[in-house]
């Protein structure tokens, strides 16, 4: 049966019909999900796409939070059950749901970066991005403003022993991030958040690569798999 | 006896004929209004005044322009793809399989000085509403930038305030901007452009135009409140010079919500989609004066407003100040009254925020032939009552004085062949990188890059490349590229010539993409038309570009004109921006500007005829600071066989990758296509080799030709009649140049370093 992986739409989401083209080329079926609907409408999985929610007002991610249908993706997703891709703004909504630790701020550069970007996949048994190889390098579109990945240096010290550090810029981090971190997972490995867009690079034509789409498959073959995911490489 | 009102009424204008009005302050010249006398039959109230000042403006009324951009549709080529042509909001063009295309450049000027980013940004969010007021999904921007000296003190106020506008309005909009132009002068310094240029999608059965008919519909306000933002800026800042006072305006430029904009664009888009609008227009300057009167104009002619619905911001506001207000994100629908339930729950939806302000009325023959009637009131008073058409259509329409100023022979005279040239291997090389690292001509990523152009993932082509190009659809392979350019000082030394140029070289583009040129938009920047010189160089531009369209039958489809460009008495050079759109078939064809390292050993060829022409060339500003003489020669015919070259040579996969010569000739643009694609190349030349790599020679391009396609590419250029020169091939590690006296070579890594230092060097210095 095709796996069926929702997109929320949150008033100002602005990658939400690309992550829809992604979940659509990687074999998925997408779901548009409406932000205002406390309603998951029995989806496998589900994508939290880059924009600016509510015009990230207040501060990034910190309004969509309280959408009603963050209050049935939330203990789903917690428990480790849901999994869930948070992409750009959607990494924000995560870390500011508490889904995720730490906090993403203003580039160090204060200007909004796109450019293409090199990423270096370490954590590689999440739902995610078990298709990729650790330590793989792959090129992926970074198109943000407030993308400098913040924590304590005891949640950095965490992340780092448990695994959970999905991936990393290489080089210096364009936007000032601690330890160079581009995405981190949860616990247990079913929640990952990302700065980059990998719904960007699924066509030769409009990406710079077609490396995001492991994103995608991965989910497929986790979800395939039917076994629960786990953080890190250990 | 009642009180009377403190606000100026219809019936107080009747009874108080000799009271003194403000028009002088209002921008309107004495006979103006004695016009607007004569058609009420009465002194205007000050609601009416404000109505028929900021119509009447130039900005808005387009009355030295307009007998001049007559000449658009008069020499119109004949074109079955123009669906919508000027006059609207934005012209429509069919792109094939059902789809149509509606493109339109528009300026912000002035208040992008005043203060940038809210300017910059506001002409994003203007330009993006009138392609959605068409029925169109908005899908990419591009902006043509100009500003003063790059080290210039105050251009590094203004450039990344206007940088930082549009990436802040057009990133939050979720529109990919996919190309435009930079550029520095010092003409600029205080006076810099930016014309914001947007594209949008529909199905030709979508087309939605600004009317209003069916006596009884309702008259809806939706999207922002109104609040006292931009009051006076139609007529008062975009139709002024600046002078002294100019920093006292600062609260009259427009202040963005993009999130707002954002949700507009949903809505409307749904709102269209459910085809719950008959008519449909958007605010943007002269706010709801433009919007009543111009729907009104172009339905029955009547219309009723009660003007205390509108819903604001400040409940402090006049409604004057209503009238004239220019708070962004607002648009106006026309809608049935039995269809009013659902496109208010749709809102609703959206969080947007609807109101009924009105309704459309019938009117008598006799106030038809008036140029129907449209009612507002206020506080239960009738504030306006005037025919809607005079102020909307029949604006003062001027044959300003033109003539030819007596320095231009002197321009003209000042050849660039008298320039010194450089001698040895070691001066074009020096040369050579000198240009590369001009701020007009560098690495422009300090800029583009904080743009994003990628989101909603159709983008094919975008900066640095010669044209953007969209995919439009999920489902097929069409596409749309965009190209805009425009060069003031080819304009200056001669402003017939200097448009065609601007046209051909957006032309040539669109071509190199390996798309098909279809049709124009352009913005032409301007100083006084009170200055006879200046007009000439209007006339002159739009005599030329008409003249270009009909010759390569690319129809105008409709644009902008910005006058007042100037400070004190000093004019910018003549800027005409142009837009060319064009069509391929299928996006997997195209070209990009890039020497990828796959096409090592491929050959390069120079297309087209390289003669001696240097005037108001990069080479002859950066090395010498020199502007005189004449601009290239232009040859559309052969731009023509060029982009059917290309076109058919992408089509049939004999080239690999194109890169128009423009601004600094061959030697840039073989340094730049290297560059793109991290390979080098080496070339011959046979002349003289500081023409052949400096001289500006229109119609020109350089090709990778795939090496099984050779003959099929030889045949092709047969055909076409273009001159192909086999100058070298792809490879190394660097720029090799040789001729029959020597050569000189850069590596990679010295192009790069020079090629992408120069902006930041500037703009991020503490």
């Amino acid at each position: 049966m095709t796996a069926r992986v929702g997109v929320v739409t949150f008033p100002g989401s602005l990658d939400d019909r690309d992550a829809a083209r992604a979940v659509r080329i990687s074999g998925a079926e997408p779901v548009s999900l409406w932000h205002g609907d406390a309603d998951l409408k029995g989806v496998d999985a589900v994508v939290l796409p880059g924009g600016f929610s509510y015009g990230d007002y207040l501060r990034c991610g910190a309004i969509a939070r309280f959408a009603p249908i963050m209050s049935e993706l939330v203990p789903a997703a917690r428990s480790g059950a849901l999994p869930v891709l948070g992409i750009c703004n959607g990494f924000q909504i995560l870390c500011e749901s508490h889904l995720l630790p730490g906090a993403l701020t203003r580039n160090s550069s204060r200007h909004f970066i796109c450019r293409d970007q090199t990423l270096r996949i370490e954590a590689t048994t999440t739902a995610w991005t078990n298709g990729y190889a650790p330590g793989q390098e792959v090129v992926i579109p970074l198109k943000s403003g407030e993308g400098s990945y913040v924590a304590e240096a005891a949640t950095l010290d965490e992340l780092e022993r448990d695994g959970r550090i999905v991936a990393r810029y290489v080089g210096t981090a364009p936007n000032g991030s601690q330890r160079g971190i581009a995405g981190i997972t949860n616990e247990h490995g079913n929640v990952v958040g990302l700065m980059p867009h990998p719904e960007h690079a699924v066509e030769a034509l409009t990406g710079p690569s077609v490396d995001g789409l492991g994103f995608f498959t991965s989910l497929l073959s986790h979800l395939a798999s039917g076994s629960p995911v786990g953080a890190g490489a250990r | 006896m009642p009180e009377e009102p403190r606000f100026d009424t219809v019936a107080k204008a009747e009874s108080t004929p000799d009271t003194p009005q403000p028009f002088a302050e209002l921008g309107m010249k004495e006979d103006e209004y004695d016009r607007v006398r004569d058609i009420l039959g009465r002194r205007p109230t000050s609601a009416e005044l404000a109505i028929y000042s900021v119509m009447w403006s130039e900005h808005c009324s387009y009355k030295s322009s307009k007998v001049h951009l007559r000449q658009f549709g008069e020499k119109a080529p004949e074109s079955d793809a123009l669906l919508v042509g000027m006059g609207e909001n934005a012209g429509v063009v069919d792109v094939g399989d059902g789809y149509a295309v509606t493109f339109k450049i528009e300026s912000h000027n002035h208040p992008s000085y005043v203060e940038p980013h809210q300017g910059a940004a506001t002409g994003v969010g203007g330009i993006v509403r009138d392609i959605l007021t068409m029925g169109a999904r908005p899908v990419a921007v591009m902006d043509a930038l100009r500003f003063g000296p790059a080290d210039a003190p105050d251009t590094r106020r203004v450039l990344p305030g206007v940088v930082s506008g549009i990436s802040f309005y057009g990133n939050c909009l979720g529109l990919p901007n996919i190309g435009g132009e930079i550029g520095f002068d010092a003409g600029y310094a205080g006076n810099p452009l930016v014309n914001a240029l947007c594209v949008g999608v529909m199905r030709h059965e979508d087309i939605k135009l600004a009317q209003a008919p069916g006596p009884g519909n309702k008259v809806v306000l939706f999207g922002a409140t109104t609040g006292p933002d931009g009051i006076g800026g139609a007529s008062v800042l975009a139709s002024a010079t600046f002078d002294e006072e100019s920093h006292a305006k600062r609260p009259s430029v427009q202040v963005g919500d993009p999130f707002l904009e954002k949700l507009l664009i949903e809505c409307s888009l749904e709102l269209f989609a459910k085809d719950l609008v008959v008519g449909i227009q958007d605010l943007g300057a002269a706010g709801v004066s433009c919007a009543t009167t111009e729907l009104a104009a172009g339905g029955t002619g009547g219309m009723r407003i009660e003007l205390d619905r509108v819903p604001l911001r400040d409940p402090r506001l006049t409604p004057e100040e209503i009238l004239m207000s220019e708070s962004q994100e607002r648009m106006m629908a026309i809608v049935a009254p039995d269809r009013l339930d659902e496109f208010m729950a749709t809102c609703a939806k959206w969080d947007i925020l609807a109101s009924v302000i009105g309704e459309v009325t019938d009117v008598t023959p006799e106030e038809a032939e008036r140029g129907g009637r449209l009612v507002m009131t206020w506080r239960g008073e009738t504030i306006v009552d005037m025919p809607p058409r005079t102020a909307s259509d029949e604006g003062p329409v001027y044959e300003r004085p033109y003539a030819r100023p007596a320095e231009q022979d002197d321009l003209q005279a000042d050849d660039a062949a008298r320039l010194e040239r450089p001698r040895t291997d070691a001066e074009l090389r020096e040369q050579a990188l000198r240009l590369l690292g001009a701020p007009g001509i560098a690495d422009p990523s300090w800029v583009t890059s904080q743009y994003d152009r990628y989101v909603l993932g159709n983008t094919v082509l975008a900066t640095p490349h010669d044209g953007g190009m969209i995919r439009i659809t999920d489902e097929g392979d069409r596409g749309v590229a965009l190209a805009t350019d425009g060069n003031g000082r080819y304009t200056r030394l001669d402003p017939y010539t200097g448009t065609q140029l601007a046209y051909a070289e957006a032309y040539r583009n669109v071509a190199v993409t390996g798309a098909r040129p279809l049709a124009v938009t352009n913005c032409l920047n301007f100083g006084s038309p009170e200055d006879p010189a200046v007009m000439w160089q209007f006339a002159e531009s739009t005599r030329g570009l008409a003249d270009a369209c009909r010759q390569l039958g690319t129809p105008v489809t409709g644009g902008n004109v910005s006058f007042y460009n100037q400070t004190g008495s000093t004019a910018i050079n003549p800027t005409p921006v142009i837009g060319v759109l064009g069509v391929i078939d299928d996006v997997n064809q195209r070209l990009t500007s890039a020497f990828g390292r796959d096409l090592e050993g491929a050959r390069v060829f120079l297309l087209g005829e390289t003669r001696v022409e240097l005037g108001g060339s990069a080479w002859a500003d950066v090395i010498h600071g020199h502007l005189g003489g004449l601009p290239p020669r232009v040859d559309l015919a052969a731009e023509a066989a060029l982009g059917e070259l290309l076109a058919d040579a992408a089509d049939q996969g004999a080239v690999a990758a194109a890169h128009d010569l423009s601004d600094g000739g061959l030697v840039v643009a073989l340094a730049e296509s290297c560059l793109r694609g991290g390979v080098g190349c080496s070339v011959e030349l046979s002349g003289d080799p500081f023409v052949e790599l400096f001289s500006e020679s229109a119609a020109r391009a350089v090709v990778v030709v795939r090496p099984e396609a050779e003959s099929v590419f030889a045949q092709l250029c047969d055909r076409h009649g273009v001159a192909a020169t086999a100058i070298g091939s792809v490879g190394g590690s660097g720029l090799a140049v040789r001729h029959s006296d020597g050569g000189f070579d850069i590596p990679l890594e010295e192009l790069r370093a020079v090629y992408e230092s120069a902006l930041p060097a500037i703009f991020d210095a503490e």
